[in-house]
């Protein structure tokens, strides 16, 4: 027995070495490639980074949009999914095959529907009110449709993060101890149920977050310049910074996550455990 | 903190949908007097704790917002891949097959089986290399591998796209850090290749699974590899019999999540390797931005229409395997 314990460690240490190493190679070589220089080393793709033309234009643009769609999403699912908690199973189920539908369509078949859309609507709305919102909806300042793709293509995450939070606690009951106590629906919403669910919130908003930032697909074949697109052109010529910026953003996204679960860890100091 | 899909519960046994089936205390107040609460006046007449209308009003900011979003374009994929396009010289708008046909004919028919070919393999590879992992990281005494290993595929799961592309290329890319170092192109080694792919994908494809799959394996008993023990099994025999067969349905959730997110993935591809590895979603960004002959304008959404149905196919499996999962490891 004593023999297949110790077989067993060597062969889990193996196997996370080799895993180890496949996934740590490319980052140090990354960043090892972003810095390295013929007279030794330079830390010019970083520091060149602020003011490489269209870096803060398209993080700007990158950054409204991401905030946007995280409201749009929270603002959708959240009351629905709260709803449903308490009301009819039967749209329960509908609105799970909602929220798993857009898996099914992949990022560039929807991209292709919209431009469809797009060029449609002109033709046979040219004489109406609507025409306004296509004219609207693409404006390049800030594209709603590009808007519109990311909340559809967070949605399952979304749901998925929310619906696991959800799980966890028993709205049904909360809500009823809220309002015999008095409280308004509003305020059985705000003050009881939410706080409740902001491990869910953040998991949700995070999730929604990452896919906005790197988000390049519907972008790039819409014609539209956020941050992702801007790397892609940047790479073309300066592979150096593109490298950087990777690096980067792999970083953020690893600051972000541990953001994240500090935040879930110091609710749960707070609560007492329960039995 | 993890992406993985999570099975869904069956639904509540027990429904108070309607009506006011709420086992509150005898003095509720009404609804309209918030925060007062006067002790000893009953409320005479329906107490209604929950709003009857509230629980379908509220989905439908939600559901109006697909099936505008979601719907015009399902609907715009649906009838332009049917119909000739504008540009077409005879019968503009008019029903037509042709689109679907030349959809499936020749170079599309060629990226259309690549795309499925890379990520089925991709997706195999992911979950083989991705149980070992989460294996060791779900029998491991120490809770700090586990937090470390699960927060980082955590981070590598949402490191795809472009990003990713680029780290490749600065380390097996043909002046990449570690082919000069070990001199790999010599040696018949190209990231601009169908093998090249492949290793790039699985790096955000092998933390997706171990976080799809660590639920399940969490799952499993200590018991049942005990018992298992006793009665002579040798540990091949535990997971042959016992293991596998309890996690055959998370393990197949997990392949059709990772075959989804590679069939998908565009971005990566589009940086690496130009026009080496005919793909699916390349063909059409390049039909969508007018490289098709004249008159095939709606080839793109014939396209997409493929894309969708070998999702769609894929999905099916996917769905009812989640339901079914949640039997054994709950």
């Amino acid at each position: 027995m004593a023999q297949l314990i110790s077989r067993l460690r060597l062969w889990r240490g193996a196997v996370l070495l080799v895993a180890g190493i496949y996934f740590l190679l490319p980052m140090a070589a990354s960043v090892w490639f972003s810095i390295d220089d013929p007279q030794g080393f330079t830390f010019e793709a970083y520091t060149g980074l602020l003011s490489a033309p269209g870096f803060t234009d398209s993080l700007w643009l990158t950054l409204q949009l991401a905030l946007v769609t995280v409201l749009v999403v929270l603002l959708l699912l959240v009351p629905a999914l709260i709803a449903v908690r308490l009301g009819s199973p039967r749209l329960r189920t509908v609105l799970e095959v909602v929220c798993t539908l857009p898996l099914v369509v992949p990022p560039v078949a929807l991209t292709a529907g919209l431009i469809g859309v797009l060029r449609w609507g002109p033709d046979y709305l040219m004489d109406t009110p609507f025409f306004q919102t296509f004219v609207f909806v693409q404006d390049p300042k800030f594209p709603l449709v590009l808007v519109i793709a990311y909340v559809l293509m967070s949605l399952p995450l979304a749901y998925r993060a929310l619906d696991a939070g959800l799980r966890a606690v028993d709205v049904r009951t909360l809500v009823e101890a809220a309002r015999n106590c008095g409280a308004s629906w509003p305020r059985a919403v705000f003050t009881v149920v939410l706080p409740n669910l902001r491990g869910a919130l953040l998991n949700a908003s995070f999730l929604t977050l990452a896919l906005v930032l790197g988000e390049f697909t519907s972008a790039s074949i819409l014609g539209y310049q956020p941050f992702a697109v801007w790397i892609y052109s940047v790479g073309n010529s300066q592979a150096q910074m593109s490298v950087a910026v990777s690096v980067l953003s792999l970083l953020i996204t690893w600051v972000l996550l541990l953001l994240l679960a500090a935040a879930g860890r110091e609710r749960r100091h707070r609560t007492p455990a329960r039995p | 903190m993890t992406t993985a899909p999570t099975p869904v519960p069956t639904p509540a046994a027990t429904d108070h949908s309607g009506g006011a089936g709420v086992s509150g205390t005898a003095s509720a107040t009404s609804p309209t007097v918030p925060a007062q609460r006067t002790p000893g006046r009953h409320t005479t007449g329906r107490r209604r704790l929950r709003p009857r209308a509230g629980g379908w009003l509220a989905t439908v900011p939600l559901l109006a917002f697909f099936a505008i979003s979601f719907g015009l374009p399902a609907i715009a994929i649906a009838i332009g891949a049917f119909t000739a396009s504008s540009d077409a010289e005879t019968g503009a708008g008019q029903f037509t097959t042709d689109n679907l046909t030349a959809s499936v004919q020749g170079a599309y028919w060629t990226a259309l089986l690549s795309s499925v070919k890379l990520s089925a393999l991709t997706a195999l590879l992911g979950t083989l290399i991705g149980l070992p992992i989460a294996q060791a990281v779900v029998t491991s005494r120490y809770r700090a591998v586990r937090e470390a290993v699960l927060s980082a595929s955590g981070v590598l799961a949402n490191f795809g796209g472009l990003p990713l592309a680029f780290a490749f290329v600065a380390t097996l890319g043909n002046a990449g850090e570690l082919t000069k170092l070990l001199h790999l192109t010599d040696h018949g080694w190209s990231l601009y290749s169908f093998t090249g792919l492949t290793v790039v994908y699985l790096y955000f494809l092998v933390p997706l699974m171990v976080l799809s799959i660590t639920p399940a394996l969490d799952g499993l008993r200590v018991q049942w590899r005990e018992a298992a023990h006793n009665n002579r099994a040798t540990t091949l025999q535990y997971w042959r019999h016992v293991a596998l067969p309890i996690l055959f349905p998370s393990l197949l959730g997990g392949f059709v999540l990772l075959f989804g997110s590679a069939f998908a993935a565009y971005a990566t591809a589009a940086a690496m390797v130009g026009a080496t590895v005919p793909l699916i979603s390349r063909s059409i960004a390049d039909a969508l931005s007018g490289n098709v002959l004249v008159g095939q304008g709606n080839l793109a959404l014939a396209l997409s229409l493929d894309m969708i149905v070998v999702a769609a196919l894929v999905m099916a499996v996917y769905l009812p395997l989640q339901r079914r999962s949640a039997r054994w490891l709950s």
